[in-house]
């Protein structure tokens, strides 16, 4: 096999992946802060990407430029679902909390089919379309600019998380809420950021997705499956855990659609899922 | 008064059916509402004890030509035995990690299925059309006695788990639900209720998805296997009162006609108008009524007579 193929094989699984570990972030995000796991996150997802498209097909906004304001729209649509649902759910019991984004999941998606229709739309010649010849190699643009555009997201993240004052009072209150809320750190905001940090994460995935990927009212629910596997390997809550969960995802799944069968790419990913979580029954780096 | 409602619109083949319908969900809700309602395992991937008790029936009739009837037992067998071998890992996993783990099982099955050329991959399986009548559970001019067959069974299984809920199994299966821990502590092993109920559910599926196979005469991934039946069949229970009796009852005699008509009123242009009203609700119930449709009656009926006394219930 030659090494063409080796390079180009690794580009197109770090592209997924890298998309992959996004979405997870943001899924883990609002785990780690508030213990929900959001299952509508893969309509989010949808959301951005019909979002991208819409700016396209109307205005003629590359999804290079739409991306700020796509992330923008879903930190602003994450703080509307934890005002208006999430925030009524915190109080009561885990089954109430599944079913709340799970009936938004439902809701989402039958939404965008009324809207939209059940059609299959794509981002045709955006900036990013095409591909670039290094010598032998031919390497997909949409895939190299899907790795640098969701690195940059994630250090960003990081920052925020890791280096504010906003980020400290978000790993304070996900850490012990009664404590946070005693030294003054409003609780509930902090949860909304959580929404909306995590929402704005999936609409730059949506985004830099669109440049190589369908747009359908389903199309969430791929993207979402492997994005709450990476969660789970990663340990919820876990955010270094996300990102190499999704990245190693994106590769697994590249590598057995290549070598065994593009319809069955993603089946090892849920066998994997389910040896670790036998192992480790927190995943990879998860807190008891 | 359901044994005669056929006389009325038996010559109406839209009621019928719809009415076949409620019953067939209804029975779907039940089984989800043993290991979901009751023991408090919320399963997103049910759809496969479904699917796999239409496969089984269809692959049987399908391949190696075997009476429907006969198929059944295997048919109600096989998802249950699938879902004890499931079960194993699954159930040492708690709450989010379980509920993800029921979603990617069904989800992996389901990639399988549509790839498996036995099993008629992605195109999926025609029963073959026999004379009809109740020997080969294949009626074809007259589907009123499809309508008695879905309605004897959700009898069968409503009695049954009626009888579950207050026998030691299903007070077991509520603690489990309630405070694991304590079960535990007790000297019970929750996994071993948790599993019971899991093959309970499953085989109850199992014989939904023949009903279903021999209905429709077809089967292929996507109409029982699919993500959506996972949901459709939580979907029932949750929205009438996740862990009552009525409440998949009442959940599918809502919804399914919701349903119906909506496509109706929309002249069946795929546009979802049921989904959109189902996620609506589920997400209003969460919010603000946890506890379903049969809460909400409840609550009502309790504050009007009872004045505020707890209402008596059988969860």
């Amino acid at each position: 096999m030659s090494e063409q193929l080796i390079l180009q094989l690794v580009v197109s699984g770090l592209g997924m992946g890298f998309i992959f570990a996004l979405i997870a972030i943001g899924l883990t995000l609002i785990y780690g802060v508030m213990d929900v796991v959001n299952f509508a996150h893969g309509e989010f997802i949808m959301l951005g990407m019909y979002a991208t498209y819409l700016a396209y097909v109307t205005w003629g906004v590359d999804p290079v430029i739409s991306l700020p304001f796509v992330a923008a729209l879903m930190f602003c649509f994450g703080l509307v679902v934890y005002y208006l649902l999430i925030r009524r759910v915190l109080t009561g019991n885990m089954q109430s909390q599944i079913f709340a984004t799970f009936g938004l999941m439902v809701f989402l998606q039958a939404g965008a089919q009324f809207v939209m229709g059940a059609d299959y739309f794509a981002v045709r010649n955006s900036w990013l379309s095409g591909v670039v010849r290094l010598g032998e190699v031919v390497l997909p643009v949409p895939q190299i600019a899907a790795v640098v555009g969701a690195s940059i997201a994630t250090v960003l993240l990081y920052i925020i998380v890791f280096r504010t004052s906003v980020g400290r009072q978000l790993r304070a209150a996900s850490q012990d809420a009664q404590a946070a809320s005693t030294l003054g750190i409003n609780v509930s905001l902090m949860y909304a950021l959580a929404w909306g940090i995590g929402a704005a994460c999936v609409g730059v995935a949506a985004s830099l997705l669109s440049n190589f990927y369908y747009i359908f009212p389903r199309v969430g629910a791929v993207f979402v499956l492997l994005a709450y596997v990476a969660v789970a390997l990663g340990g919820f809550g876990s955010i270094h855990g996300a990102l190499l969960a999704g990245v190693l995802i994106g590769l697994l799944q590249v590598v057995v659609g290549f070598f065994v069968s593009s319809e069955l790419k993603y089946v090892p990913v849920y066998l994997l899922y389910l040896a670790v979580v036998l192992v480790r029954p927190r995943g990879l780096f998860g807190r008891s | 008064m359901l044994v005669l409602l056929p006389l009325a619109i038996g010559d109406r083949p839209f009621e019928l059916r719809m009415a076949t319908l409620v019953f067939l969900f209804a029975t779907m809700g039940q089984a989800w509402n043993v290991i979901g309602g009751y023991g408090g395992q919320i399963s997103i991937g049910h759809g496969l004890y479904f699917g796999l008790g239409a496969y089984t029936s269809a692959l049987l009739s399908f391949r190696f030509g075997v009476n429907p009837w006969l198929g059944m037992p295997l048919a109600i067998l096989l998802p249950a035995v699938c879902a004890t071998i499931v079960g194993v890992p699954c159930f040492r996993l708690r709450g989010h990690y379980f509920v993800i783990a029921t979603l990617v099982v069904a989800e992996a099955v389901f990639q399988i299925f549509t790839v498996w050329d036995w099993v008629g991959g992605a195109i999926g399986i025609e029963i073959p059309v026999k004379r009809e009548g109740w020997q080969n559970f294949q009626f074809h001019r007259d589907k009123t006695p499809y309508y008695y067959l879905a309605l004897g069974l959700l009898v069968l299984v409503t009695g049954g788990i009626w009888w579950l809920s207050r026998s030691r199994l299903g007070f077991l299966l509520r603690a489990v639900r309630d405070d694991e821990e304590a079960l535990r502590s007790l000297g019970f092993s929750p996994q071993l209720y948790k599993s019971i109920a899991m093959a309970l559910s499953a085989a109850i599926l199992g014989a939904a998805g023949t009903f279903h196979a021999q209905y429709v005469l077809f089967v292929d991934p996507f109409s029982v296997l699919g993500l959506h039946i996972s949901v459709l069949i939580a979907l029932f229970a949750i929205l009438g009162g996740a862990g009552t009796l009525v409440g998949p009852i009442l959940g599918a005699a809502v919804l399914v006609p919701l349903s119906e008509y909506s496509r109706i009123a929309f002249s069946g242009s795929g546009r979802n108008v049921d989904l959109l009203i189902y996620g609506f609700l589920i997400m209003v119930i969460a919010a603000y009524q946890p506890d379903g449709l049969v809460g909400w009656y409840r609550r009502l009926v309790g504050s009007r007579h009872r004045k505020g006394a707890p209402a008596k219930g059988e969860t």
